[in-house]
C-alpha cells in the first residue's frame, strides 16, 4: 500500500505524537478492552456485537474522511455486499465461518477497487455523489440478483464451527470471535494512521497540491486508502451476517451509508476512539427508540444539524481538545 | 407492426414515462446546479423539498380547498419561503467551513423532514387528482397520449428554459453568474450578495417545490417520494456537470429517455442504466459532459 514512493523522514517526524498523546491513547484502548470485557455481563451480548460490527464499520469510514479527507455517502455497499457474499457462503457453499468472512472481505475489496478508480476522479461534494450513486446501483442489484433473496435477504445462516473446530452456536465463542475481530480491524487502522503512509494520506487531504508538488502521485494514495477503508468496513459486514445470521437490504440501502456518517461524525470525525462512542451511541439509541419507527430517523436527522452547526468536533473530539491530546 | 423486435405501443409508452420522468430530472437538477453555483453547496434536502411541494398542494387541496392551479404558485412560494429561512438560520453558518458540511447540514434536515411526513401520513401514497382541464387523453394515431402528461412536458421544458434564459440573457442573470466567479468583487459593486445568495437558494428550492406540484397526480404523494429520486438526480448531475444549466436540461431529459428506452429493450437495467452510465461518463470525461474541470 506504500507504493514506491519513498517516505520522506520529515514528513513522519513532524507529524509524530508527543509522548503523553501516546499514553492518553494506550490508557483509551485499554479502557475499551475493559469494556468489551466486562460489558457482556450487563448488557445482551448480542447487542455488544453489534456495537462493535458498527464500530469497525465506522473506524473504517473514519480512516477516509478522517484522514484522507475522502466522504463517502456509499460505504453501506461494502457493509453489504460483503454481508450476502459472507451469508451465502456460509448457507450455500457450507464455508466455515473464518472462510465465509473472508470471502466477504475480499468481495468488499474488488467492489472498493472497482468504485475507488471511479470515484477519485472527482473530489469533494462530487466524490461524495458518486460514491452514493455506485452504492445505490450496488443496492438494486441486491435487489434483482438471484441469490440475494430479494427483499427476504438471506435468512438462516448457520453459524458453523470456526476452523472447523469450534462451534460458534455457542455465545461465548461468537463474542470472543466478534471482539478480535473488531480489536484487530481497529489496531490495523490505528497502525495505518501512524505509518508513513497515513502521514502522507493527512498531508493530501491538508493540501493536495503540495503534496503532488512534493513527488507523491496523490490518486494512488487515496485510492489506496478507499480501498482499505471499504475492506475494513467489508470485514464488518461480513462479521455482521455471521453474528445476526442474516444479510439483508437495510444494510445495502443508502440510509446506512447516512448513518455511518452520523456515527463519526457524533463521535468525532479524525479521531480514532471517535467512531468507536459514536457508533455505540447510536446503536444504543435506535434500540432504545425502536417502537417508536419514525422518530428514530426524526433524532438522526437532529443529530446531523446540531453536530454540524454547534459540535463539529464530535465527542471525543470536544474530550481531546479539552485534554489538550489527541485521541 | 413492430420496431426492433417491440410492438410501437410499448416502445411510445415507455419513452413517454421517460420523458415524463426526464421531465423531473431536468427541473430537479436544475434547481440543484443553481443552487450550487451560487452557494457552492449539494443540497441534499432537494427531494425532501420536492416532497413538501406535494404535499403542500395536497394540504391545500384538502384542508382549505384550494385546488391545483393555485397551489401551482402557492406552494413554490411557501416552500421557497422555508428554504430562506434555513438558508438564513443554518446554511449561511457554514459559508466559512468546508462545503463537505453543508451536504451533511441539508442530508440532516431532509432526514428530519422526511421522518415528520411519515410520522404524520405514513408510507403509502396519497392519491391527487389530475385537474379537470387537463383529463382525457389525445389520440395520436399511434398512441394515447394524455393530456396531463403533455402539460408536464411543455411547462417543464418552459420553465427550464425561462431559469436558462433569466441567467444567460438578462442583467440578474449577470450578476448571478459573476457571483458564482467572484463573490467579493461583485460585492464590492454594491450589490447585496448575501441576499441574492438566500434568494437564489430560495429560487432553487422552489423550483424543487414547482416539481412537486406537477409530480403529486402522476406518482401520487408519498413522504419518500423524493429520497430515492434525489440520488438518481445526483447521479444526472454528476454526468451533465456543474457546468451549465443548459446542460442539467439536456441530460434531465435525455436520460429520462434512455431510461425510458431501457424499461423496452432490457427492463431489468432499467433502475440501474443511469449510475452505469454515470459510471462510463466518469471514465472518459470526469468533470462531465457540460462541465469543465476547474
Amino acid at each position: 500500500m506504500n507504493g514506491s514512493t519513498p517516505t520522506t523522514p520529515h514528513v513522519s517526524a513532524a507529524a509524530n505524537p508527543a509522548g503523553d498523546d501516546v499514553l492518553a491513547q494506550k490508557i483509551a484502548f485499554l479502557v475499551m478492552v475493559a469494556i468489551i470485557t466486562i460489558a457482556p455481563m450487563v448488557v445482551y451480548p448480542i447487542f455488544m456485537m453489534k456495537v462493535m460490527c458498527f464500530a469497525l464499520f465506522a473506524c473504517a469510514f473514519n480512516l477516509l474522511i478522517g484522514f484522507g479527507g475522502l466522504l463517502s455517502f456509499g460505504h453501506a455497499m461494502f457493509l453489504g455486499s460483503a454481508g450476502y457474499v459472507s451469508a451465502h457462503a456460509a448457507k450455500v457453499w457450507g464455508l466455515t465461518p473464518e472462510l465465509a468472512i473472508l470471502c466477504g472481505t475480499l468481495f468488499a475489496c474488488v467492489i472498493a477497487f472497482v468504485s475507488g478508480l471511479l470515484a477519485i476522479r472527482r473530489q469533494g461534494i462530487y466524490f461524495a455523489m458518486i460514491t452514493l450513486a455506485l452504492a445505490q446501483m450496488i443496492f438494486f442489484f441486491c435487489l434483482q440478483a438471484p441469490f440475494t433473496g430479494g427483499e427476504d435477504g438471506i435468512q438462516a445462516v448457520p453459524r458453523g464451527k470456526l476452523f472447523g473446530l469450534i462451534d460458534l452456536s455457542n455465545i461465548t465463542a461468537m463474542y470472543i470471535v466478534v471482539a478480535v475481530i473488531f480489536l484487530g480491524g481497529f489496531l490495523l487502522i490505528f497502525r495505518i494512521v501512524h505509518s508513513p503512509f497515513g502521514h502522507v494520506l493527512k498531508a493530501i487531504r491538508e493540501n493536495e497540491a503540495r503534496a503532488t508538488s512534493l513527488g507523491y502521485d496523490t490518486d494512488r494514495y487515496k485510492l489506496a486508502a478507499y480501498i482499505l477503508s471499504g475492506t475494513i468496513a467489508g470485514l464488518a459486514g461480513a462479521t455482521k451476517a455471521q453474528v445476526f445470521q442474516l444479510a439483508s437490504l437495510t444494510d445495502v440501502h443508502w440510509t446506512m451509508s447516512g448513518e455511518v456518517v452520523l456515527m463519526t461524525l457524533l463521535g468525532g470525525l479524525g479521531t480514532i476512539f471517535g467512531p468507536v462512542v459514536g457508533a455505540a451511541v447510536i446503536i444504543t439509541m435506535q434500540n432504545y427508540l425502536a417502537q417508536f419507527g419514525a422518530w428514530v430517523t426524526i433524532i438522526q436527522g437532529v443529530i446531523f444539524v446540531i453536530c454540524v452547526l454547534a459540535f463539529r468536533r464530535g465527542i471525543i473530539g470536544e474530550i481531546a481538545h479539552a485534554l489538550k491530546k489527541s485521541l | 407492426m413492430e420496431i426492433f423486435g417491440v410492438p410501437p405501443q410499448a416502445l411510445f409508452g415507455q419513452l413517454l414515462i421517460g420523458l415524463i420522468n426526464g421531465s423531473f430530472y431536468a427541473l430537479l437538477s436544475l434547481g440543484l446546479a443553481v443552487i450550487f453555483g451560487l452557494l457552492n453547496i449539494i443540497n441534499f434536502t432537494h427531494g425532501a423539498q420536492y416532497m413538501l411541494g406535494a404535499f403542500c398542494a395536497y394540504l391545500l387541496l384538502n384542508k382549505l380547498g384550494i385546488g391545483y392551479w393555485w397551489s401551482l404558485a402557492i406552494a413554490p412560494v411557501i416552500i421557497g419561503i422555508t428554504g430562506v429561512i434555513i438558508e438564513r438560520t443554518m446554511l449561511s453558518k457554514l459559508y466559512k467551513l468546508d462545503h463537505l458540511y453543508g451536504l451533511l447540514l441539508t442530508f440532516g434536515l431532509a432526514l428530519i423532514i422526511q421522518g415528520l411526513f411519515r410520522n404524520e401520513f405514513g408510507s403509502s401514497g396519497l392519491p391527487y387528482r389530475i385537474p379537470e382541464e387537463l383529463q382525457g387523453a389525445q389520440n395520436m394515431g399511434f398512441m394515447f397520449l394524455p393530456n396531463y402528461r403533455a402539460w408536464v412536458i411543455v411547462v417543464s421544458l418552459v420553465v427550464c428554459l425561462g431559469t436558462w434564459y433569466v441567467f444567460e440573457r438578462t442583467k440578474l442573470g449577470a450578476y448571478l453568474r459573476a457571483a458564482t466567479e467572484n463573490p467579493q468583487l461583485v460585492q464590492a459593486f454594491g450589490i447585496n450578495v448575501p441576499r441574492m445568495i438566500t434568494l437564489t437558494y430560495g429560487f432553487g428550492v422552489a423550483l424543487a417545490a414547482f416539481a412537486g406540484v406537477m409530480a403529486a397526480p402522476i406518482y401520487q404523494v408519498n413522504p419518500l417520494m423524493g429520497a430515492d429520486l434525489i440520488i438518481v438526480v445526483f447521479a444526472v448531475v454528476v454526468i451533465g456537470g456543474m457546468g451549465s444549466i443548459i446542460g442539467a436540461i439536456v441530460t434531465g431529459f435525455g436520460l429520462g429517455i434512455i431510461e425510458g428506452l431501457t424499461k423496452v429493450f432490457y427492463p431489468e437495467a432499467s433502475n440501474t442504466v443511469i449510475f452505469i452510465i454515470m459510471a462510463i461518463v466518469l471514465m472518459f470525461k470526469p468533470a462531465g459532459l457540460f462541465g469543465t474541470q476547474k
